[in-house]
């Protein structure tokens, strides 16, 4: 696999994980708007992961992106292990959300200045539904943390349980630092402090605590992943396995 | 200037309506940026307007039934991100046209497209398509949605 094949796939299979996650809470979402606000941006992270694996695939010249997405086992798999977790209850799926939409915003926006023209394409038009998605994420924290003791209570629990799947974004490998050598990748490590900010005063505003950067889990830029990733892939793959090259 | 072989492709592809909103054209609608005729093929060039709208394949399908009913074979779809898509490509007209449907069109100042007021709450920031928002207006107390702003 060429560097700039699995440079993408890391990209495109974060997308590609969460979007699976979210379109899990399809006709299962608090309310009606939240169900269809959820659907959305899943659908939104599956269009971005599409058009990456699209272009990953034309790099590879003999792979489609349904190839990518449905024919990969879990260790060829780069997504983020945030990606992955369990969507829990609302508040375990916000704080999952708006800690993966500012990292990603921040990502998208060093990506846009890529000299590969097309991750560059694919990142400037990525932004405008990401800041979308953001504004939603941070508003959903705003009101569950500011608002009841029992919603308060059960975010910052959220926030508490996922914060261990935060330092993968801002680890750089030998590839990564290749990719930014050849200003085709983004310096993750440098995102952080802007990271930060976001953060700490969104979490601020929402009267939360920000929890400790203890242990941290790392692994999926090798392909190492949580236990669920084989059951999403269980289900997502399923119908392509069973019938390989199914038409319709 | 366009020449008349151009022209015509714009016509045809002017009469295909948006799949989710047919009151307004694809053309309309700022999602065909380009139409190029280069050794003997049309290369029609096309953005999709969000990620994942699943009415981008349902456009481009469109556009081939279209263009093959009007006997024109030789064409390709390009798509092309760049320039992202933006509201802002959307004329007055096309506006007036998405009111007059119901839908308040994609402008900062959101207005009830059935009494004009501009006394409105937002039900939710996502609708019924990735590009809508869900609204109420306050003093004729109709759900409307609206266009949003990209």
């Amino acid at each position: 696999m060429q560097d700039l094949e699995k440079y993408i796939l890391r990209i495109a299979d974060s997308s590609l994980i969460l979007s699976h996650r979210l379109s899990e809470w399809c006709s299962k979402g608090p309310s009606l708007e939240e169900d269809i606000a959820l659907s959305n941006i899943s659908l939104d992270l599956l269009g971005q992961a599409n058009s990456l694996l699209e272009y990953c695939g034309k790099i590879n010249g003999t792979k489609t992106a349904d190839d990518l997405a449905f024919k990969r086992g879990e260790r060829e798999f780069f997504n983020f292990q945030i990606c992955e977790q369990e969507n829990g209850h609302f508040g375990d799926t916000i704080a999952r959300q708006f800690l993966f939409d500012s990292f990603t915003l921040l990502f998208f926006k060093k990506l846009s200045e890529s000299k590969d023209e097309i991750l560059s394409a694919i990142a400037l038009k990525s932004i405008k539904e990401i800041n979308y998605h953001l504004r939603h994420s941070s508003n959903w924290v705003l009101r569950l943390g500011d608002g009841t003791a029992t919603s308060k209570e059960k975010i910052q629990n959220s926030f508490n349980k996922i914060w261990k799947y935060t330092g993968e974004f801002f680890e750089m490998d030998q590839l990564d630092l290749k990719m930014l050598d050849l200003k085709i990748g983004v310096n993750n490590n440098q995102l952080k402090k802007e990271w930060d900010i976001i953060v700490n005063d969104t979490l601020k505003k929402a009267k939360l605590n920000r929890p400790e950067d203890g242990f941290m889990m790392t692994g999926s830029k090798n392909g190492i992943h949580t236990e669920l990733l084989g059951k999403i892939l269980s289900e997502m793959q399923y119908i392509p396995r069973a019938y390989p090259d199914a038409k319709w | 200037m366009r020449s008349g072989k151009i022209e015509k492709i714009w016509n045809i592809l002017g009469s295909v309506p948006d799949p989710e909103i047919p009151v307004i054209s694809v053309v309309e609608l700022g999602v065909i940026r380009n139409v190029e005729y280069i050794e003997n093929e049309y290369i029609i060039s096309v953005t999709p307007t969000y990620s994942g709208c699943p009415a981008v394949k349902t456009f481009q399908d469109d556009i081939k039934t279209q263009l093959k009913k009007n006997d024109i074979d030789n064409f390709k779809i390009d798509i092309v991100y760049k320039p992202a898509w933006t509201t802002d490509w959307m004329t007055k007209e096309t506006k007036q046209k998405l009111k007059k449907y119901g839908i308040a069109p994609p402008e900062k100042i959101i207005e009830c497209p059935q009494c004009n007021s501009k006394k409105i709450e937002l039900i939710s920031e996502f609708g019924a398509t990735a590009c809508k928002s869900m609204h109420k207006c306050t003093e004729c107390l109709e759900p409307f949605e609206h266009f949003k702003c990209i």
